[in-house]
Order: C-alpha cells, then structure tokens, then sequence
C-alpha cells in the first residue's frame, strides 16, 4: 500500500460527498478565518495605539529635581522649588549619555502676552532647539530657534495656536511680528502646530517657547533649570537611557553609593505598557474567542468523521474484504480528516486575511496580518485534523470484516 | 496432477455466545482443485456462512487444516489475511457492495489500490480488460444507480477478477436477480471457468447448482453430500430456453 494510492482513495472518497465534506470544512474554514480575523485586529489596534504614542514622545524621558531636605515645620519641598538641576547637568547629558537622541532643559514662567491691544494669560517655556523634537512637535510654518540663539539669549519665540487665535486678528499672519511678554518684546518666527487637548485636558496649544537662556536670564533671572527632558533612541531602549542619564546625574551631583537619588526620572513606558497589555487583553480575548470556534469546527470533524464510519460501516467491510488491511482503513480516514482540515485550513487563511482587508477599507479599524498567527492556526488545523481524525479513523480500522460487511 | 487450489481438512469453528458454545463446523473436510466450478449449499444454519467466511479469509478456523493454493491459513496474522484476500481471492457478494457514487472503473479498480505492486497505468489498464471480459466496456464511466442488477453484478465480477485470483468466491450472487438475469451471471460464470477460474458458489437454489460441475452439501455443520455432475447444464442454452422478453 503506498502513499499515493492512500492519497488517491481518501480524494476519491472525499468527492463522492462533496457537500458533506465541504460542511466538514465549513467548521474549520469559520475557525481559521475568524482567528486570523480577530487576531489581525488585535495586532492592528495594538500597533495604532502605539504609533499614536510615539507620536505623543512615547520615549520622553522626564527629569525633575527632588529631596528629602525640609523646611520648617518638615514639610518638604516640592520639585519646583528645588534649584539642584543644571544646564551643566544638561550639557552632561548631551555629552556622555547613551541611548539619548536629544537633550533639553526647561524652565517657564506664566504671565501676560501682548499684541497692540490683546492679550491673554500664559506660559512662556524656555528650552532648547531639540524639545520640537523631543515632544514630536511640528512648527505649521515659520522657523524654529537655533543654538545661536540660545548662546546670545535671543528674544525670539514660537507660538501656540491658541495664542494665534487669542491676539492676533483674524487672518494676521503672526511671522515676524514682535509680542510682549513681562514686558520684554519677543519677535514671533514659528507657529506650533495644533495639538488639541493632552490626555488630562491640559490645552498644549496654550504655550509660548523660547530659548531658555532668554526665559532664564531676561524673565527669572535664574541659573537652575527646573525640568530636563530628553528622548530615548526608541521605546524599548528607554529603560537603558534613563540608567545612563541617573549614572551621569549622580557623578554630577557627587552622590555617594547609598544616598538617594536629588532628582526623579520617569519614562512614558508606563503609559505604554498600560496601554499596551490593554490591547493585549483584547488580542487575548479576540483569540481565545476564535480559538473556541477553532475547537468547535475540530468537534465538528471528529463528529463527522464518526458519523462517517457508522455510515460507511459496509464500505469498510468491502474494502477490508478485498485486501485493504487494517492500517489503510486507518490511513484513508485520517487522511480524510486531515485534507478536509488543512484544505479548510488553506480557505480559511485565504478568507480571513480578506476579512481584515475588508474591515480595514469598511469599517477604518487598523488590522495587522501577522505570520505567526497564519502559522499558528495552521498548525492548529492540520493538529485538529490528526486528533480529531485518529478516533474514529482507530474505530474504523478495528472493525471485523465480517460484520461489517453484514451491517446494513 | 492439478493444482489444489482449496484443501480442507477436518475443519471445526465453534463461537462463544454468551455461556453456550455454538458448533457451527464440526469437521468439514474436501479438496478443490483448479478449475473446478463447486456449489456449495445447505440450508441456513448448515454452517454454509462460516464455510464462506473461512473461506474468504475473512475468519479463521478453530480446529483443522486450510490449506489457500498451498499456503496454510490458520497461521496467519490479520494483515497477512489481507494481503491473502486481495491477491488470491475474489469476492462477489448477494448484494453486489459496489461503492455509491463511484464509477463501474474505479469500483474495480479498488483492490489493486491495495496492492502497491501495481502502478495507476496497469490498474487502469486491467480494470478496463476485466470490464471487458463481463462485457461492460461501454458502460466504464457510469455509477452503480445507473446500472441495472444484473450489470452492477457484473462490475462486481470484473471487481473479483482484476487481481487475477486464484479462486472467485461467490457469495449467493444471484440472489437478488430475477431468473433470466441469474442465468446471464451464471453463463458468464460458466464463461470464465471455461478460461480456467476456480470457482466457489455458495447457493441455496439447486437450479443454479445445477450449472456447476460439483455440489457439495452441508448439513448440521458437516458435509453430507459431495458429488461431481456429470451433465452439467448450460447457462447459456438455459438462457436462449427462457420465453422472449415480455414487452411493456
């Protein structure tokens, strides 16, 4: 008995009832198609998620100054009121730290700007050309500041839309017009793009930037910095730049090996990683649902394939009488099973990448096809296929020649 | 000297039915040589079935010797029965087993699908010759319910043949058959014992005993009449004797 004969007999048997092992493979066709489905739209709102986040400065790492030292009564102090950061810690960081892609101090200061006869309440921010970086900000035009002008204390700014809108009239283009700021002129040369509310409702369009020399030298008349902001290489090496940035910070501040730490450090790897195993609930959930009906379309061939055998008792009972043995009644069914399996299997992937296809262009939710999850339910298939297949087929091949040959 | 094809010697197969033993062979003993053309018949309960089913390898004895074409049968094993069930004999059954839906071709085809001496272009190739040989040459790509009795009988016999056995076994062939298509299978039963297959028909209707050339009865498990005919009819003349075919 070879191969293709084996082959060749469960095709022929499987065509002679087209329709039942076509609802055969219905089972297995839904199971597949809707893992790969759910899956692939897991993925995508995982992925989404996390490409908004980066464009939210997913990687900013966030310095602030803090102590134990007290005052008074013992209250301690709170971050802005402590003076231990540097812009030589700053220039530190940007020089011997790893992981890093930019460095940026930053101070501000609240209070009224003025154009002619407007103004409106805000914060003047003081930092460095790469915090536009940083944060994944984009000037809508004008130019951003150089280091030049952090090196002469330039009086130059970008502003927020809702400065724009706030006092400059209506169609007033706001490039090159000079505003005052605590009564220092300040000669606009970009405009931020909108960025609408942050997460906490806070308007980040409400904002003036400047070099931070400028805000600390001609506003504050301070040498501190009250926030370092840096941006890691990417998410994942978050964790490695803020151990270098705390290595530096500390040989800077002369901390001893058990003092604590006079600054904080926090990444938005926590927000990520929230959001992230949020969306990997979904996934779960999505698979594990389509993971049932996995199982139920493999019930449904085991179903079959026993009907199948009650049936085909007397079939059985010829092919046994003309010489198959044992072992090819065995074969042939578990060949069945795992052909309707892996064909429904092939049907299945087929169907479900075009269901997420569909749901992307239908529907606009993002979907992600991933190889593994194709692999996968493969693999599961052509698994179903055998476990589900070998019982029946088992029974099949135990079968007495003599009785069922005689079963009516 | 011919071959023996079938060689029987006290041969006893007995079943356990709950506490009762049943005794359904009680020391069956003949020879077949090649060539002959035997009925076997006996009324039900004679043991005539379980005579069958030893036969047909299909079971064992309990006692005695079984000799298949020289190859003793009580020795062995499930899988070695199967392999002795497709290369020395074939079966042709009362109620022709043809598989539904499958055409007359490849239902014949199907025992050298189990045996893997045989490659797809000579299986094709002889199932058609032995679709020829039952004169159904023209009717290779229809399906069992396209066929009338007679002719799915037929493709049953081709079935028996393709593996060129050494015995055809048939079980009550023509018992579902009216009286003249039951003569057209026994004339070409006769046909092919002419080319020289040993034949073994196991019957209950003398007339058709009547066409072979030995009849051995069973009766109460044992053999008790063994007989060669001398006057063997012909199925053929049998068949030209019958009134023309009723029209309607």
């Amino acid at each position: 008995m070879n191969i293709i004969n084996i082959f060749s007999i469960a095709a022929r048997a499987l065509l002679r009832n087209k329709l039942r092992a076509f609802l055969t493979m219905l089972g297995i066709i839904i199971g597949v198609a809707s893992v790969i489905t759910m899956v692939a739209i897991g993925q995508g709102s995982k992925q989404s998620i996390r490409d908004q986040l980066t464009t939210m400065g997913s990687n900013m790492i966030t310095l602030r100054p803090s102590s134990n030292a007290t005052v008074g009564g013992g209250a301690r102090l709170g971050a802005s009121s402590l003076q231990t950061l540097t812009v030589e810690d700053v220039r530190a960081i940007e020089a011997k730290a790893q992981y890093i892609t930019n460095v940026s101090p930053a101070v501000s200061t609240s209070g009224q700007v003025i154009n002619a006869a407007l103004n409106w309440p805000t914060q003047m921010q003081g930092v460095s050309p790469g915090y536009l970086d940083i944060r994944q900000w984009k000037l809508q035009h004008g130019t951003n500041f150089t280091d030049e002008d952090v090196r002469t204390a330039n009086k130059v700014c970008l502003i927020g839309q809702t400065i724009v809108e706030s006092i400059f009239s209506n169609g007033e283009d706001p490039i090159g017009k000079y505003v005052r700021f605590k009564k220092i002129p300040f000669k606009v040369i970009g405009v931020l793009e909108e960025k609408g509310e942050n997460a906490f409702g806070q308007d980040q369009d409400d904002i003036i930037l400047a070099p931070y020399t400028t805000v600390q030298k001609r506003l504050m008349a301070i040498t501190y910095v009250q926030t370092i902001y840096a941006s890691a290489v990417d998410e994942q090496s978050s964790d490695l730049a803020v151990g270098s940035i705390s290595d530096i910070l500390r040989k800077q501040h002369k901390l001893k090996a058990g003092e604590a730490d006079d600054f904080t450090v926090r990444t938005q790897a926590e927000l990520i990683s929230t959001i992230s195993s949020t969306s990997e609930l979904l996934t779960v959930l999505l698979t594990a649902i389509a993971g049932i009906s996995l199982i139920v379309g493999g019930i449904g061939i085991m179903n079959i394939m026993y009907v199948s055998v009650t049936e085909r008792t007397k079939e059985i009972g010829l092919r046994m009488s003309i010489g198959a043995r044992g072992i090819d009644i065995l074969l042939q069914f578990l060949v069945e099973a795992i052909f309707i399996s892996i064909t429904g299997g092939i049907i299945g992937v087929l169907l479900g990448i075009a269901a997420a296809k569909i749901v992307t262009a239908v529907f606009s939710w993002p979907t992600l096809i991933s190889e593994s999850s194709i692999i996968l339910s493969f693999l599961v298939c052509a698994i179903t296929g055998v476990f589900f297949g070998y019982y029946p087929a088992r029974n099949a091949s135990r079968l007495d020649p003599i009785e069922a040959l005689r079963y009516e | 000297m011919a071959n023996k094809i079938l060689d029987i010697y006290e041969l006893k197969r007995e079943f356990t039915m709950g506490s009762e033993t049943v005794r359904a062979l009680k020391g069956v003993s003949f020879e077949v040589e090649q060539g002959e053309f035997v009925t076997i018949m006996g009324k039900s309960g004679s043991g005539k079935t379980t005579l069958l089913n030893i036969l047909g390898c299909l079971d064992k004895p309990s006692e005695g010797k079984f000799l298949l074409d020289g190859v003793s049968i009580g020795d062995l094993s499930r899988n070695e029965l199967a392999r002795i069930r497709n290369q020395k004999i074939g079966f042709v059954f009362q109620s022709y087993n043809l598989l539904a839906r499958t055409s007359a071709l490849e239902n014949v085809e199907l025992p050298l699908l189990y045996n893997k001496a045989i490659g797809a272009r000579e299986r094709h190739e002889r199932a058609v010759q032995s679709l020829e040989a039952v004169k159904l040459a023209d009717r290779l790509g229809h399906l069992p319910n396209q066929l009338s009795g007679g002719q799915q009988q037929r493709v049953a016999i081709a079935r028996a043949l393709v593996n060129q056995p050494v015995m055809i076994l048939a079980d009550e062939a023509t018992g579902n058959l009216d009286t003249r298509t039951s003569y057209e299978i026994m004339a070409l039963m006769q046909e092919l014992n002419k080319q020289g297959k040993t034949i073994v028909f196991v019957t209950h209707e003398p007339d058709i005993a009547a066409f072979s050339s030995r009849t051995i009865t069973l009766k109460d498990g044992r053999v008790i009449k063994d007989v060669k005919n001398t006057n063997i009819a012909s199925a053929a003349a049998a068949l030209a004797a019958l009134p023309a075919q009723d029209d309607y």
